[in-house]
């Protein structure tokens, strides 16, 4: 009998040890606290090249992050990529000519979507569209267009 | 020459009447797994020699190969000033791969060779045939209960095995090689997500466990019932085992993450 018990025992500290590591993975190690807070409405922006841009990437206003790229597409009938934001719940009083540029944190760093506000009164809302987008610098252009001033500067 | 297509043939058909075997053995089981929910001491006790013994090797090389990737993964970075990044490489490492098959590898060494030994001698000193003959039914009683408490503590080894790795990684990381101790916290969380990584290498385990289990009590009960044929079926539990679950995770990491 007791050795019953004692076997029991160290099943049940076995089972909790690892429901509590896993609970530890959820809030230590994934923040699920962040995951929940992408719950929020959702905005679309057309960009005519995201460059890097992946989908979880964070949506920042003033460096502070307010969400998540939810969905990135290509629109078929534009010819753009279609990026979904995710912002979250508490802020939902962003000007509705709000624009938004896809930045790079850092000279390697992963690339997020920078948000500008403007200045209209009323507030963007589940579905809205940003009309004022920004796309990403794409390396190859800058450096081809430097090469092309630099001739352009050498022949006057 | 036809004696070579004879041999060739025969194997084959073998291997597939074995297979076959196995998958209905399998079903049998898992039908027959209403006694130990009745009887959950029955369950008590192969938890704790499944699972509970084998945790300190769960727990000593978790520590350890989070320290390796730890410092495997610096020395890369580094490279290109990206060293913060060190908890993300680890964390998704972990969460995604190695969590879920090295404890599927440790656990087909430690508790599935154990299994199919025990099985197997069960079988050769005839115990399994007397449970018969008091109309005991030993899939209900001895593998029903065994192929549970593998599928149960393997994902639970596999989380306490992840952590731990992650621990490892950040006193090797923070302590000996001095990376910031936030970005390596702070990353890994804005990288890491609960859904996709998290919870995909649980789902991993859970299949691991399932085949892991199941792999190693088909051979016990299957193999020949002398010295030499249990010896060659716990054998073969751990190098099936570990095959099956090396090909599994490829096709499950195909599926699961694009």
């Amino acid at each position: 009998m007791e050795n019953s018990r004692r076997v029991d025992l160290a099943v049940g500290a076995f089972v909790a040890a690892g429901l509590a590591a896993l609970f530890v993975l959820a809030m230590q190690v994934s923040n699920i606290t962040a995951f929940q807070r992408a719950e929020g409405y959702t905005v679309v922006g057309y960009f005519q090249n995201v460059g890097g841009l992946r989908e979880r990437a964070p949506v920042r206003l003033g460096g502070v992050q307010i969400g998540r790229v939810s969905d990135i597409e290509l629109d078929q009938s534009r010819f753009e990529a279609r990026v979904a934001m995710t912002i979250a719940q508490d802020y939902n009083d962003l000007p509705s000519d709000t624009a938004a540029s896809i930045r790079t944190s850092g000279l390697l760093g992963e690339q997020y979507i920078s948000l500008e506000p403007g200045g209209m009164p009323d507030a963007l809302s589940e579905g809205d569209e940003l009309m004022l987008t920004q796309s990403a610098l794409v390396l190859e252009d800058i450096i081809g267009q430097f090469l092309y001033n630099q001739g352009a500067g050498g022949s006057e | 020459m036809t004696v070579l297509f004879e041999r060739l043939g025969a194997s084959t058909l073998n291997s597939i009447t074995t297979l076959g075997r196995a998958v209905l053995f399998l079903l049998r089981v898992i039908a027959g797994c209403g006694e130990w929910v009745r009887r959950p001491g029955l369950l008590m006790r192969e938890l704790y020699s499944v699972g509970v013994l084998t945790l300190v090797i769960i727990v000593v090389s978790g520590l350890f190969v989070g320290m390796v990737l730890s410092l495997q993964g610096y020395y890369t970075l580094v490279d290109f000033g990206a060293e913060q990044s060190l908890g993300v490489l680890v964390a998704l490492s972990l969460t995604r791969e190695l969590g879920p098959v090295v404890t599927a590898l440790l656990f087909a060494g430690r508790a599935g060779s154990a299994l199919t030994a025990e099985i197997g001698l069960m079988k050769a000193t005839e115990q399994l045939a007397g449970m018969e003959m008091m109309a005991v039914d030993p899939e209900r009683r001895v593998i029903a209960p065994r192929l549970a408490a593998a599928f149960i503590s393997l994902p639970l080894l596999a989380v306490i095995f992840t952590l731990l790795g992650i621990i490892g990684a950040y006193i090797v990381g923070t302590a000996l090689l001095g990376v910031d101790a936030g970005a390596f916290w702070s990353q890994m969380q804005a990288q890491v997500s609960f859904g996709d990584d998290v919870l995909n290498g649980v789902i991993k385990s859970l299949l691991f466990g399932l085949v892991a289990g199941w792999i190693a009590v088909f051979n016990g009960y299957d193999c020949m019932p002398t010295s030499h044929g249990v010896s060659r079926a716990t054998t073969r539990t751990v190098v099936v085992t570990s095959l099956a679950v090396l090909a599994l995770d490829f096709v499950l990491t195909a599926l699961m993450f694009d």
